[in-house]
């Protein structure tokens, strides 16, 4: 208790907006749970981290929850069957990205069964399981932060040291989304043992799970469920709405008052924070053993007949859900995958939902502030009194627009979260996020080029160093041998072809070229000997085949001369 | 004693001064400025700029014995910042050499590949792994795209494609201009 002791007082957040929230018409009734669709769409990369890796084969029949793509490499993330039936095939569909682009994707065709497979046990009293244990039990649930983030839970949970504090989020700040606030009303229980669960596997001293005070029902709800375990080491706390209150670092600041630092994570104050949903599916995980197939999802805006959430199997594309809504309206004109703030548009509804989406926004023709055409900046300055991460979003465009990209990033462009309120109040309305967004991927595109580059550079100069090495000691044995009279110049020779630079790398293979075969056995030589008439043969034919030939082909003949 | 003090603190800031002074101006390196340069350099180490990789060319770019105009994968870009700089006027790249390409990477036909090694030999930067007479395989990470092992392959097995976008490694584009 006694680290929730000081916080009787609220802190805030510089910045931030009240946009109108419209989550009414969604939030009225319950959620109603989607039977699974025909087809179910499973990209392998639902989350942040590295692909998880198919453990399946087309033809396969798989039951619900059973596993489909292992969890590759430490921040990654299992993938499970959402329903009974059989996998079809692997291959490449579009996905919910903004590129557009596809993806690899696991696609399942749905039995009428939608029976659960075989499950782990469940873990029967976790208060006296070792943390590894849960860790290890919520990786092989598959399950990643359902705020929106994606990042994998396991990961997280395995802060050191211990944390004090674990932050449990159900601000649920943007416009529009309700998921978490109906799941809070309807399974409160079920967050709550998860909270106490992730508690337990952090060994952090307490749990807050904050709410914005626009959700009365949720707060009662929640505070109902706490009362009801009787866990004397959580509260829940009421936080005012205003939009960005559930960004990671302005919740922090608002429960507790202290800053994360500059490209820091909040593990350096002590402080992890998961989402509620996430609570929920690790209870669920742990007390079931049933791994992550489904989630709370807002299907909403003036372009979907009856707005409403649904809990729906990951995989269900977009518009088996928006037709299980009612399908669209007249009205519908943008799709949006994610809230109207940090969501992206969809250009197609056949893209599936991932585990990290917590909203499809159907908006109608003038729902949203439509992309005006942008005015220059007038330098009014509202865009600096918006921001809630502190920065100088004007600064930060100016730099981006010149392509300034590293000024950007020493003004703290990474600290941006992309909340869009510096956009939402310019007058000039200029795509100021995705300027941010531009010049973040353009710096991280020159990190990765700088680190292959480097690496590059580091594994010539090895090769070099190696051949350097081989040639001298090949000089030694020469010059050892002594039995013939002019050692001395053949040792000189290779040596002082490695030292002149500029002819080593080519004359390598050259100068090897003529050994290799000798020491070959006579079968392989022959095997290499008819592969090379085959290939010789080639080259003649793409001769003949006149100049249009391109690139690869045309190269081995042009290049022989190198040496 | 104050003049003690302030005489005192004089020496000390004078001498911390000349220390300074020394410590840049006679400060032993390597050669600076060719290091500078070949960090710029994007360490394909193909050689088409003439040279056997990045470092011999950055040198001759240091002293002079080479324009910056000649390296084919820095393309346009790499000419504007070797430009930059050496405080120099930007010039076209030098198409003789070669022309920009895409990024690109070495693929080796398994089925086909002899086992000949002559593509490790020919690879700068040790990519390609395999033994005598078995197969080889292209370490995708470490390859440069530099198409050095493609001539030396006695069976043509080896090709070049352009590294795909995915939603792995796509960046937002820039908004249309304000
Ligand atoms: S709000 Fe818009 S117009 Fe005003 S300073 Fe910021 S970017 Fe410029
Ligand atoms: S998008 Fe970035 S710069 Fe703009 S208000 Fe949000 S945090 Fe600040
Ligand atoms: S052309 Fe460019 S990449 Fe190729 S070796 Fe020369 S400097 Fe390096
Ligand atoms: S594998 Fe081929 S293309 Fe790639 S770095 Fe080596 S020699 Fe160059
Ligand atoms: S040069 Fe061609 S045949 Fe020889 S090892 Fe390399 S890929 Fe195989």
């Amino acid at each position: 208790m006694g680290v929730l002791d000081p916080l009787v007082r609220l802190w805030r957040f510089n910045g931030g907006l009240h946009p109108p929230t419209r989550k009414a018409p969604s939030n009225a009734q319950p959620a109603r749970a989607l039977p699974p669709p025909p087809r179910l769409l499973l990209p392998l990369t639902q989350h942040v981290g590295a692909a998880a890796r198919p453990v399946v084969n087309p033809g396969q029949h798989v039951g619900r929850g059973e596993l489909l793509a292992a969890a590759d490499g430490y921040v990654s993330a299992a993938l499970h069957a959402p329903t009974s039936g059989t996998v079809v095939a692997l291959e490449a569909r579009p996905i919910a990205h903004p590129s557009g682009l596809s993806a690899p994707c696991l696609v399942l065709d749905a039995d009428d069964a939608d029976a659960w497979g075989a499950l782990p046990a469940p873990l029967a009293d976790w208060r006296t399981a070792a943390a590894a244990e849960i860790r290890r039990r919520v990786r092989e649930a598959g399950i990643v932060g359902l705020g929106g983030a994606a990042f994998p839970t396991a990961v997280k949970l395995a802060a050191e040291p211990p944390p004090n504090l674990l932050i449990v989020n159900g601000a649920e700040c943007e416009p529009y989304i309700t998921c978490d606030d109906r799941l809070m009303r309807e399974r409160a229980a079920a967050i709550v043992g998860g909270v106490l669960i992730l508690r337990h596997a952090l060994g952090a001293a307490a749990a807050l799970v904050a709410i914005e005070d626009d959700k009365p029902e949720a707060l009662a709800a929640m505070r109902a469920a706490v009362a009801a375990s009787g866990a004397a080491e959580l509260r829940v706390q009421a936080v005012p709405t205003r939009y960005p209150s559930g960004g990671e670092r302005q919740l922090i600041r608002v429960l507790t008052g202290r800053e994360v630092p500059s490209g820091g994570l909040p593990a350096e104050l002590g402080i992890v924070c998961q989402n509620v949903a996430t609570a929920a599916a690790v209870f669920e995980a742990i007390t079931t053993g049933r791994p992550l197939t489904a989630r709370y999802v807002t299907v909403t805006g003036a372009g979907v007949h009856t707005p409403q959430v649904v809990e729906a199997r990951i995989g269900t594309p977009v518009a088996d859900l928006v037709a299980a809504c009612g399908g669209y309206t007249a009205a519908a004109a943008r799709l949006i995958y994610g809230g109207p703030m940090m969501g992206f548009a969809l250009a197609d509804d056949g893209v599936p939902l991932g585990k990290g989406g917590n909203c499809i926004l159907v908006a109608g023709a003038t729902e949203l502030a439509p992309p005006a055409p942008a005015l220059p900046c007038i330098r009014c300055g509202d865009c600096v009194r918006a921001c809630p991460a502190d920065l100088l979003p004007q600064q930060l465009y100016w730099h981006a627009r010149a392509r300034e990209f590293e000024r950007a990033g020493e003004l703290g462009l990474f600290d941006c979260i992309e909340c869009g309120c510096c956009a939402a109040v310019c007058p000039s309305r200029l795509p100021l996020v995705q300027y941010y967004r531009h010049a973040k991927g353009e710096l991280l595109a020159a990190e990765r080029e700088r680190h292959k580059a480097d690496l590059a550079r580091e594994r010539h100069g090895a090769r070099q160093a190696r051949q350097a090495r081989e040639e001298a000691e090949r000089a030694a044995r020469l010059a050892a041998k002594k039995a013939h009279p002019a050692p001395a110049p053949e040792a000189a020779a290779p040596a002082a072809a490695t030292a002149t630079a500029p002819a080593s790398v080519a004359t390598a293979p050259t100068a090897a070229a003529s050994p290799a075969p000798t020491t070959t056995d006579d079968p392989r030589q022959a095997a290499i000997a008819a592969a090379l008439a085959r290939a010789q043969a080639r080259r003649a034919r793409a001769a003949a085949d006149a100049t249009a030939g391109t690139s690869t082909d045309a190269a081995p003949g042009d290049d022989d001369g190198r040496g | 004693m104050l003049v003690a003090i302030v005489a005192l603190t004089l020496l000390a800031g004078l001498s911390g001064l000349l220390l300074g002074y020394a410590a840049v101006r006679f400060r032993v390196e390597g050669d600076p400025l060719a290091d500078k340069i070949d960090a710029v350099l994007p360490q394909t180490q193909c050689g088409q700029c003439g040279f056997a990789g990045c470092r011999p060319y950055a040198e001759a770019i240091a002293a002079g014995a080479a324009d910056i105009d000649r390296c084919p994968p820095g393309g346009q870009a790499g000419v504007e910042a070797l430009a930059a700089l050496l405080g120099v006027e930007p010039k076209p790249l030098d198409t003789a050499h070669g022309v920009e390409k895409p990024p690109q990477l070495a693929v080796i036909d398994e089925t086909q590949c002899i086992g000949c090694t002559l593509c490790i030999q020919a690879c700068p930067v040790d990519a390609i792994v395999g033994a005598a007479k078995h197969m080889h395989t292209v370490i995708a990470q470490e390859c440069t795209g530099c198409e050095l092992c493609v001539a030396p392959c006695p069976v043509d097995c080896i090709h070049m494609v352009p590294i795909a976008t995915t939603p792995a490694n796509w960046a937002w584009p820039a908004p249309r201009a304000a």
